[in-house]
């Protein structure tokens, strides 16, 4: 049943050959499982799966279901999810049940999707291997040794295992793309703006953006239809008509502008990941596609600028940590600093505490020319570049990541090695554009993504030529053996 | 410039972040590492450039001056570490 497309399912549902409840426990049933090795979850919610499937089974009699109607999902852990613990992976939360929904919760909720849980990810989203957690690394299904990619770690992992058949994942430097590419699931990002912050736990809000998680571009465009659009409790939302993700799914590639920047495959690039995304181009060039070479000359400057802009913007979102309202308060403090500044560093895991550092320093008198406005300079240069590029060309198309999946612990000790693991996805989110990841094949038997980038409100596009690459492969449907 | 104590010091005050004193050192190693990336910013030629704070340069959208939400301080209150009498707690400030 958990190899089925959502399109399948959605068909057995609406013929009434299986059930929400059913279906919800046949995920609930692999959870218990698998989980206990996997660990890509970091709360399970049965009885609210269960009672949420009876409705969706009522609407399904009814008549009044739509295409996702009674299809399970789990929720990424940095989204408020009401009455259940919200935690974002930090002992910080470890006691907080949220008090409202996030507006994508809200969403998939009024379509009638049971939770299935909230899966595990990197602390606060900080993070490229979903090692940082409170509550243990998450597993790559693929193999135990390697890393699942993050922050969104947990539900690339739930969905390539069969444990979900769609998750949510938030992306701010990559943690959809990445991890999606590292456990060979498909992954996209939304131009920023397209869908609600409200009630996503803030990393970097300038970047933070909220996507679907799934095993096909077509399940993607079907979620992702029912999480975009305006919402007036982010300030950041836009106000634009949402168009049907799924319209376009099925339109022809030929005559596609496909820019290829060639200084995305020189040194630094796994040769067997270079291989396998460039098998995946000349795959969507059969389909019709011209590639044109492109450039981006300051593609080098982006990782930096990164790391500059999102830790100062999280050292003033994660000021609300401070031990008072909720979450977790140091035993006896002294005083009302000694509260502050214990129940941080206490509750705060060692990357968190890195870049709120970071942050903070890069914002203060003094470097603040020379850090943050110098990096808000080369934001705009990054998207200038890629507007330049767009010119030329229709989409981009490179690897989502140097490497495949690396091992537990590799890179755990180096921040700045890890850090460079996203050197292709971050300067798609500081010019906010819109970028997905597909299972192109594997490279040292593990999942390698291919990378499809394009200009704002360009997600119809880039999801039409994901399922075309889906027709004519089947990387998107190998599943790991042992969770077959 | 490799970060001394005196700076971790600074830092750990304005993030309001506690480093115990045999971190020191080793906070102080990564983030210099991490300072050093940013050194890369340096070459490049910003002259002209203005700072870019939205991708899509969009302006803060503002609503009218009404009551949205209602009063839930129970609610927010409950997950409180200590709170009462629709006041949360801290220690003592003034003695």
């Amino acid at each position: 049943m958990h190899n089925l497309t959502i399109k399948q399912m959605s068909e057995k549902l609406h013929a009434g050959e299986i059930t929400s409840v059913q279906l919800t426990q046949h995920y609930l049933d692999r959870i218990d499982q698998y989980d206990g090795a996997l660990n890509a979850f970091v709360t399970i919610t049965p009885e609210l799966a269960i009672s949420m499937a009876e409705e969706a089974d009522k609407r399904l009699a009814a008549g009044e279901a739509e295409l996702l109607t009674g299809i399970p999902v789990a929720h990424k852990d940095i989204f408020c999810t009401d009455g259940v613990k919200t935690t974002c992976s930090s002992k910080m939360l470890d006691n907080f049940i949220a008090p409202y929904d996030a507006h994508v919760v809200t969403q998939l909720k009024k379509v009638g999707m049971p939770i299935l849980g909230k899966t595990n990810m990197d602390e606060f989203a900080m993070g490229s291997s979903s090692e940082s957690s409170y509550y243990g690394p998450t597993k790559n299904p693929w193999d135990h040794k390697a890393v699942p990619g993050g922050s969104s770690g947990g539900a690339a992992a739930a969905v390539a295992a069969g444990l979900a058949p769609m998750a949510t994942g938030t992306d701010t430097g990559g943690s959809i793309r990445q991890p999606a590419a590292f456990c060979g699931i498909t992954g996209i990002k939304p131009t920023y703006g397209s869908v609600s912050r409200f009630g996503i736990i803030a990393y970097a809000s300038s970047f933070d953006q909220a996507g679907p998680m799934t095993r096909s571009a077509e399940d993607s465009a079907w979620m992702l239809n029912a999480m975009a659009g305006f919402d007036e409790r982010d300030s950041t939302s836009l106000e634009r008509e949402k168009p049907d993700y799924s319209a376009t799914l099925g339109d022809s590639l030929k005559g596609l502008k496909v820019g290829v920047p060639s200084a995305y495959f020189g040194e630094g690039l796994d040769a067997e990941v270079a291989k396998v995304v460039k098998s995946a181009i000349a795959e969507i060039e059969k389909l019709g596609a011209e590639v044109v070479e492109i450039e981006l000359p300051n593609k080098d400057l982006a990782v930096p600028a990164y790391y500059v802009l999102a830790p100062a913007e999280a050292s003033t979102n994660l000021s609300r940590f401070d031990g008072v309202r909720f979450g977790y308060r140091c035993d006896q403090p002294k005083n009302l600093e000694d509260l502050y500044k214990r129940s941080r560093s206490e509750g705060f895991g060692e990357e968190v505490k890195r870049r709120i550092m970071v942050g903070a320093y890069a914002l203060s008198a003094g470097y603040y020319d020379a850090y943050y406005l110098k990096a808000q300079k080369l934001r705009r240069k990054v998207r200038d570049d890629f507007t330049k590029a767009f010119e030329q060309c229709d989409v981009i198309m490179g690897p989502v990541a140097p490497t495949s999946a690396f091992n537990i612990g590799e890179k755990s000790d180096d921040p700045i090695s890890m850090y460079l693991a996203d050197l292709y996805t971050i300067p798609v989110n500081l010019a906010g554009l819109p970028g997905l990841s597909v299972p192109a094949g594997f490279a040292n038997e593990r999942p390698v993504g291919l990378h499809i980038v394009g200009p704002y409100f360009s997600e119809p596009k880039l999801l039409n030529i994901g399922h075309q690459f889906q027709q004519v492969t089947d990387w998107h449907t190998h599943v790991p053996a042992q969770y077959k | 410039m490799p970060l001394g104590k005196t700076e971790v010091e600074y830092i750990s005050r304005l993030a309001q972040i506690e480093v115990l004193e045999g971190d020191v050192d080793g906070v102080a190693a990564k983030l210099t590492n991490i300072l050093d990336l940013f050194t890369q910013m340096e070459a490049a030629d910003t002259e002209g450039v203005d700072p870019m704070a939205h991708p899509l340069d969009a302006v803060q959208r503002f609503r009218a001056d009404v009551v949205t939400e209602t009063d839930q301080h129970e609610k927010l209150q409950a997950i409180a570490p200590a709170a009462e009498q629709a006041h949360y707690l801290v220690p003592q400030v003034i003695e």
